[in-house]
């Protein structure tokens, strides 16, 4: 059917009623979220959320439009406060953090709906990304000591080195809101993996991509968690995407888990068909 | 790295035209040729090209209307006048230069403290919100002014609120505002004022924390989880901004003999607004060369005498007309193809 890149992948239960690949088994999750739930006004948009990432493991998270996937995401990078559980992020409590305080625990991700910093260009979007990995503080940039220039060329070559994954050095100079659509999704992806996380949120990466790109996108990724050892989670509705590189699979319907497994297991569960896949038959 | 070229020679070009202009007015002045209104402009000018650049701080780089940047000048206009006065009555400096300095500092020092300390409400707020509580701010420090009364002897300084029975001479008599000020402004110390506001400004923006501040504009929630401490970076902006402007105001306030606080009214923070929306919102050498040009043109329209302000406002509006007519935009586009350096960025087709 697509690109097995998992044939392999057996996945093992941890304590915490979840399961991660064998080879991160003994090592300390990435994430792992306990009875993790939010309520919107009575709505309970996510309930009773258990996850449990390894520290290289690529996930995927599927559901139907409505059933909380983008809520999970916005409940794990803490733009939400969960009204109930907990977010553990390399073991450390999340709780009361600020958005920024999860992204220096590691946390990067991308948006649904791009969100670049449209009127910068292209290599500054990426040096957003490395801002807290290369500082320097206000009076330095402004005198331009020594330390500015300095710092200011690793954050260009770094930011050069972090394009080149997907080829994108030439369009450095480029506004990053005149890019093609293709294009701005790549630079998202690139500036998340700025801000040197350990885990790697995205949120429909091959959202607008033909099949070739969606192809390009996948091997991407897996090299992207080879190259720097990070774990992956991702929502998508592209299945080909999600059956050919995740290794472990968590389902979400009204925003309770219905099914997690891998690739296979989510395929022929009853439940998930009901839900989803079997929506999503042809003919 | 071409980009990185052409915002050197971007920001050589202003610092250029600045030192031009001003070498250009002191070879005037020195020779006699320029009027004696004119003459008395030069200061002022100097101060609101200031105020123009602080301002695009805020609404181009920032991205925050703010209508309260008068507020901030009237602080440092004030604590500048005061300062000179007890520097010169209570511990008998004479040297006008160096309480020049010293009071442009203390008015850049208040009004950044002011700044902290509107900020903090203020910059909860997001876009009309803010403009409208930034507007009563700005109100709000300008009758607040109204009521302080100061006075220096040889003891020090005493204030005053609502109190104007004070020992020695008064230096800042409430509503009358700061009377009897020394004018020790000069043009050289405006244009010293307006080339640290440039450097300032330009290596702001273009510097680790300039492009945070950028990015927050751009989008405050991707800004938010790439790590980047709004709050900050929004307040960095803000207070920069209120220090020049104080900057600007105590170099206002010591070119007069007398400064009340109706010269900081609401109008004011339009104005200087108005030279940065028609000098380019996040154009510095667009508000220098705006703020320069509308301040002198009121002067220039004397001959007008009583229709003044009306050729003014229509000036404003065939300005701004003009600068968005597409014929027009398309002419000057297609002369800056021609020529090396004023080339525009081609952002659009990858390579």
């Amino acid at each position: 059917m697509t690109t097995k890149l998992n044939a392999n992948t057996r996945m093992v239960p941890v304590p915490s009623d979840s399961i991660v690949p064998e080879r991160d088994l003994g090592k300390r999750p990435i994430l792992e979220t306990r009875h993790l739930g939010i309520e919107f006004g009575g709505l309970k948009a996510v309930d009773d959320f258990n996850l449990t990432i390894g520290p290289t493991e690529i996930a995927g998270l599927i559901g139907p439009n409505g059933a909380g996937k983008t809520t999970v995401f916005n409940l794990l990078t803490k733009v939400y406060e969960p009204t109930s559980g907990t977010v553990l992020i390399n073991g450390r409590d999340t709780h009361r953090m600020t958005v920024t305080q999860a992204c220096r625990l590691g946390v990067a991700r991308t948006f649904q709906n791009i969100r670049l910093f449209d009127k910068m260009t292209v290599e500054d979007n990426v040096r957003i990304g490395l801002h807290n990995q290369i500082r320097y503080g206000m009076m330095t940039g402004i005198l331009r000591l020594p330390a500015f220039w300095q710092k200011e060329k690793r954050q260009h070559e770094q930011a050069l080195d972090l394009l080149s994954i997907f080829d994108m050095q030439d369009l450095a100079d480029v506004t990053a809101g005149s890019l093609p659509y293709g294009a701005q999704r790549r630079l998202e992806i690139v500036r998340a993996l700025a801000t040197n996380p350990s885990l790697l949120l995205l949120d429909e990466p091959a959202a607008g991509m033909n099949p070739h790109e969606t192809e390009e996108l996948m091997r991407n990724i897996v090299r992207i968690r080879d190259q720097f050892q990070i774990a992956v989670l991702l929502i998508e509705h592209d299945m080909r995407l999600v059956m050919g590189i995740c290794e472990g699979i968590c389902v979400l319907n009204f925003g309770k888990v219905i099914a997690k497994g891998t690739a296979a297991e989510i395929q022929n569960n009853p439940v998930v068909v009901e839900a989803y896949l079997g929506k999503q038959k042809e003919g | 790295m071409k980009l990185k070229q052409r915002k050197f020679l971007n920001n050589l070009i202003t610092y250029a035209m600045v030192v031009a202009a001003y070498v250009i007015c002191t070879l005037l002045i020195n020779g006699g040729q320029m009027s004696r209104s004119l003459r008395g402009q030069m200061v002022p000018i100097c101060c609101w090209v200031v105020m123009a650049v602080s301002l695009n701080l805020v609404v181009g780089i920032s991205g925050e209307l703010s209508l309260g940047h008068a507020g901030f000048m009237s602080v440092g206009a004030f604590s500048g006048v005061i300062t000179s006065g007890w520097l010169l009555n209570s511990l008998q400096m004479e040297d006008a230069t160096l309480r020049l300095v010293i009071a442009i500092v203390a008015g850049g020092i208040l009004a950044g403290i002011a700044g902290v300390l509107i900020g903090i409400p203020v910059l909860r707020l997001r876009g009309d919100y803010l403009a409208i509580v930034t507007l009563a701010f700005g109100e709000i420090i300008r009758n607040v002014l109204n009521c302080v009364y100061v006075s220096v002897d040889a003891d020090g300084l005493h204030m005053g609120f609502l109190n104007p029975s004070l020992p020695g001479t008064l230096l800042m008599n409430g509503p009358m505002g700061a009377i009897g000020v020394k004018k020790i402004a000069t043009f050289a110390a405006g244009f010293v004022l307006v080339m640290l506001t440039l450097v300032v400004v330009l290596n702001l923006s273009s510097s680790r924390s300039g492009r945070a501040i950028m990015a927050i504009r751009d989008n405050r929630i991707a800004a938010e989880s790439m790590g980047v401490p709004v709050t900050k970076y929004k307040m960095m902006a803000f207070v920069t901004a209120a220090v020049l402007a104080g900057m600007a105001g105590a170099l206002y306030g010591l070119n007069f003999s007398t400064v009340t606080s109706d010269k900081f009214k609401f109008d004011q923070s339009i104005n200087v607004l108005v030279f940065v929306v028609l000098g380019g919102i996040g154009s510095v050498r667009g508000s220098v060369i705006a703020a320069a040009l509308l301040t002198v043109l009121p002067e220039l329209l004397r001959a007008f005498s009583e229709y003044r302000m009306l050729v003014y406002a229509i000036v404003l509006i065939l300005v701004m007309l003009a600068t968005n007519n597409p014929l027009l935009k398309g002419w000057l586009n297609a002369l800056r193809e021609h020529l090396p350096f004023g080339r525009k960025q081609k952002g659009g087709e990858p390579a």
